[in-house]
């Protein structure tokens, strides 16, 4: 499975979403489901399934699945597509 | 990097301009807040933060005090708390509310480095799953940002769980970890605790009301829990929703509570309004730059303070502390008595 797709499957267990859920364009605080709680946990689960550590910043900046995928990508996971 | 660097005079040059600009910038933006610039005839130039006009965060409560569009508006914080209290409404524009917890995030650097650190919560997960989110439950949200694997070390009774303790210090306990706690619940329950908390960080807030009743000061407070919970690392911090992101921080000595490099504090005599010397106790005035999308950058707080000394110590600005609420406060307005006699 690609980075980005273990980043998708990360997105839609921790933010509660439906297996099929399309999550490309999701934003911060734009769906009920991501709020500042699924914020943490989604963060947590990244760092679990990708053994990196985020920082605070890092973690406040991540307001979009692109900023996720690009986080990752600083941290030396895949080349992001996006 | 740190956010405590500025000695008195870097501070009051670099904030002076920023401050005076945020205030024509407000007096643009939001009416009420120039019709209350008019009444009071405050005008341009001034020559001193101290010179700036204040707002009784009281207003907060009265007033729709917002400096942005109303599409604009990204979040609304509100504040307190106590039953039959009107609550302050503070509107944040996206940029506001994406600065004041990277603002947070860069005081509270000073004491709990760059790492998110492991993190207990001395309260019940149910303070932060609260639909409609209560003050103390965004306060623990915000800091939780700056923590990892939040573990509450009280169950949803509000009653100490040792096994969620004893397995947190299990997984974190060797290293450095982050407490936090309001004042009171700290005291409370790590006491109760019994355990070896050399290793953490405890960082609290919310006032001393509960403990001056029990003639629990500051001192006293690090010292007891110092001795009975091998507590070394602990600073209270001072910050209100109406000046959300902005917190004055207790250094590692427990010498008082200082001022990150984008805020100050004035204190105020209660009956002169002018800026009282260091050594005499006043009203709080708190300014910080980060309220951009509404006027709260020149804040009249309801707190009596008191400035121990300026550039003397372990950080350079103002160390102050806080003393408590102004008696007559509670006198004034009429919901308040209520909630502050229910308190």
């Amino acid at each position: 499975m690609s980075h980005l797709d273990r980043l998708r499957a990360v997105f839609r267990s921790s933010l509660n979403l439906p297996s099929d859920a399309e999550v490309d364009g999701l934003e911060y605080r734009a769906i009920p489901q991501w709020d500042s709680l699924a914020h943490m946990s989604l963060i947590a689960a990244m760092e679990d399934e990708f053994s990196v550590m985020i920082d605070t910043d890092e973690m406040i900046d991540m307001s979009s699945f692109a900023k996720a995928a690009r986080l990752l990508e600083r941290h030396g996971i895949g080349a992001a597509a996006l | 990097m740190t956010v405590f660097t500025r000695s008195a005079a870097e501070r009051e040059a670099a904030l002076l301009p920023e401050l005076a600009a945020l205030t024509e910038r407000h007096r643009r933006a939001c009416e009420p807040y120039r019709r209350i610039l008019d009444a009071i005839g405050s005008a341009a130039p001034y020559a001193r933060v101290a010179d700036l006009p204040w707002l009784p965060v009281r207003l907060f409560k009265t007033h729709e005090l917002r400096s942005v569009p109303e599409e604009q508006v990204f979040k609304v914080l509100t504040s307190s708390g106590t039953t039959g209290q009107v609550p302050s409404r503070i509107y944040l524009d996206r940029q506001a509310a994406a600065t004041q917890p990277r603002m947070l995030a860069a005081t509270l650097r000073a004491v709990l480095g760059e790492r998110r650190l492991p993190m207990l919560i001395v309260d019940s997960r149910s303070v932060v799953r609260d639909p409609t989110l209560s003050a103390r439950g965004a306060g623990v949200l915000g800091m939780m940002n700056l923590g990892r694997d939040h573990t509450f070390a009280l169950d949803e009774r509000g009653v100490l769980n040792h096994e969620a303790v004893k397995g947190f210090l299990a997984r974190h306990g060797g290293k450095p970890y982050l407490i936090f706690a309001f004042t009171f619940m700290a005291w409370l329950h790590l006491r109760e605790l019994g355990m070896d908390l050399s290793q953490g960080v405890l960082v609290h807030s919310g006032g001393w009301k509960k403990l001056a009743a029990q003639s629990v000061d500051s001192a006293e407070y690090r010292r007891q829990l110092g001795e009975e919970c091998g507590l070394r690392r602990i600073h209270n911090f001072y910050g209100m929703v109406e000046q959300i992101g902005t917190v004055f921080l207790e250094g590692p000595d427990g010498g008082g509570l200082y001022c990150p490099d984008f805020a100050d504090v004035v204190i105020r005599d209660p009956d002169t309004w002018q800026e009282a010397p260091p050594g005499v106790p006043g009203l709080i005035e708190v300014v910080s730059t980060l309220p951009t999308s509404y006027p709260g950058h020149v804040l009249l707080t309801e707190d009596l303070g008191v400035v121990h000394g300026v550039d003397d110590g372990i950080w350079p600005g103002k160390r102050f502390s806080v003393l408590g609420r102004l008696p007559r406060a509670e006198a004034r307005g009429c919901s308040d008595t209520h909630g502050l006699a229910a308190a």
